[in-house]
């Protein structure tokens, strides 16, 4: 059933101090809105006041410093695609915006706003993972960062306290010289749901693995990094041996279900295809 | 919830207008402001067929609740023709056939408006990619992209 709209209240501070304030006192953030309004038109949404953080200057922008680039929390999946330093360091990231709905929700959909919805099938996320991204999150009385690997507890639930909101997430600059995977299956290329994606990163030296990082999404209550399978990985030569084992690895450390887009054994099936052709790009 | 009064442009005329602030951005340009090229599909986000612009940028009219436009400049189908002349691009989608049942066109428009402000040379993938978000279930699309190619040479 449709919302009534009188029910609900949506205030639009124009400071990060009042908009922290109202976020205290119990309201709810709203950025582009492009999760939210399905669930408030489907009178779903659970909240009944809200604030808007899209006009918030503090929250915008993305900056290249000398260690990191760091994002505002409004940062748009269509800013992202523009953005020179992203394209050049980070195209995974880059990459998975473009594959986030299609161009008026890229307009309005934000990361923050993909990162707080914790969509176990989002877009971002697995980017993110394998860049060690950091949250930082704001509340009316203190601000802290967090890394990102360590932000989803479970499915739809999250170390983001109920007084806080994404303010920035940073990525550290660490990418020159590794090899970057990142590849999405769903039912069509355009506006589908991912039944299953995976991320890569990796560095190695005479073909041995220094750094490598492996995320996905769809294969479990939120998205995830499989730091068993980098393990099984890290020092290793990747020869045919270290493949087969990683893939035995990653079988068990994701938790897949069946649902409407896809089935427990087809998602198992597919993530380990998916390391073997990211591991083989690895072969020197 | 009481309402507020907000202010912004609609095809280049200013509107003051009094809404609850969670109201789609959709129902108010049809029901308030009596615009109803602007048509709803789904209602999620996913068919764009209440495509608008605001500030220029392509937005599914559905999912944006009205206070976040205040201040904002709103451009609809009905904004496109000028002194009685059909845009270039409306006019391609007549000629080639790119409308027909009409649900989609408006939208459609909207988002070749997009398209062609950004790359007003698009390849063959740009006009599919930048439609992407607009479903058509009658032309198949080829009559659609044909439209956005003639208009971008127009």
């Amino acid at each position: 059933m449709r919302a009534y709209v009188p029910d609900y209240d949506l205030v639009a501070p124009a400071s990060l101090n009042e908009a922290l304030e109202l976020v205290a006192d119990h309201a709810r953030p709203m950025a582009g809105g492009t999760d939210l309004m399905v669930l408030f038109e489907s009178g779903k949404l659970p909240y009944r006041s809200l604030v808007s953080l899209w006009r918030i200057p503090e929250l915008r922008g993305v900056a290249a410093g000398e260690t990191h680039v760091t994002m505002g929390a409004l940062t748009t999946y269509t800013e992202i695609q523009q953005s020179e330093v992203l394209r050049r360091e980070f195209p995974l990231l880059v990459k998975a915006a473009s594959w986030t709905g299609a161009v008026a929700t890229q307009n309005r959909g934000t990361l923050a706003g993909n990162i707080a919805n914790a969509s176990p099938a989002a877009d971002s996320p697995p980017a993110l993972l394998v860049y060690d991204a950091e949250i930082e999150l704001l509340s009316a009385k203190d601000s802290r960062w967090a890394p990102y690997a360590g932000f989803h507890t479970g499915y739809k639930t999250s170390v983001l306290r109920s007084d806080e909101i994404i303010g920035h997430i940073r990525l550290p600059r660490t990418t020159a010289g590794c090899a970057q995977y990142l590849r999405k299956v769903g039912t069509r290329r355009a506006q589908a749901i991912a039944k299953v994606a995976l991320a890569g990163l990796g560095k190695t030296s005479d073909g041995v693995v220094e750094r490598i990082r492996i995320a996905l999404a769809s294969v479990a209550p939120m998205p995830i990094r499989c730091q068993e399978t980098e393990a099984v990985l890290t020092g290793r030569k990747i020869d045919r041996t270290a493949i087969e084992d990683a893939k035995a690895k990653i079988a068990l450390e994701i938790a897949p279900i069946s649902d409407i887009r896809s089935t427990e054994d087809y998602r198992r099936r597919v993530t380990v295809n998916l390391l073997q052709e990211f591991l083989e790009t690895l072969i020197v | 919830m009481p309402r507020v009064a907000i202010e912004f442009g609609v095809n280049g005329a200013p509107r003051r207008i009094e809404v609850y602030p969670m109201e789609r951005l959709l129902d108010v340009l049809r029901e308030k402001i009596g615009l109803t090229g602007t048509k709803e599909g789904c209602g999620e986000g996913e068919c764009g067929a209440c495509a608008v612009l605001v500030d220029g940028e392509l937005v599914n009219s559905c999912l944006v609740p009205v206070l976040q436009v205040a201040g904002c400049e709103i451009l609809t189908v009905e904004g496109l023709a000028k002194n009685g002349r059909l845009h270039p691009l409306q006019q391609a989608f007549r000629h080639s056939g790119g409308a027909q049942c009409g649900i989609c066109t408006p939208g459609m428009i909207l988002a070749s408006y997009q398209l062609l402000a950004r790359w007003p040379r698009p390849t063959e993938d740009q006009i599919r990619e930048g439609l992407a978000g607009n479903l058509c279930r009658c032309t198949g699309y080829q009559k659609i992209f044909d439209a956005v190619r003639q208009a971008s040479e127009a």
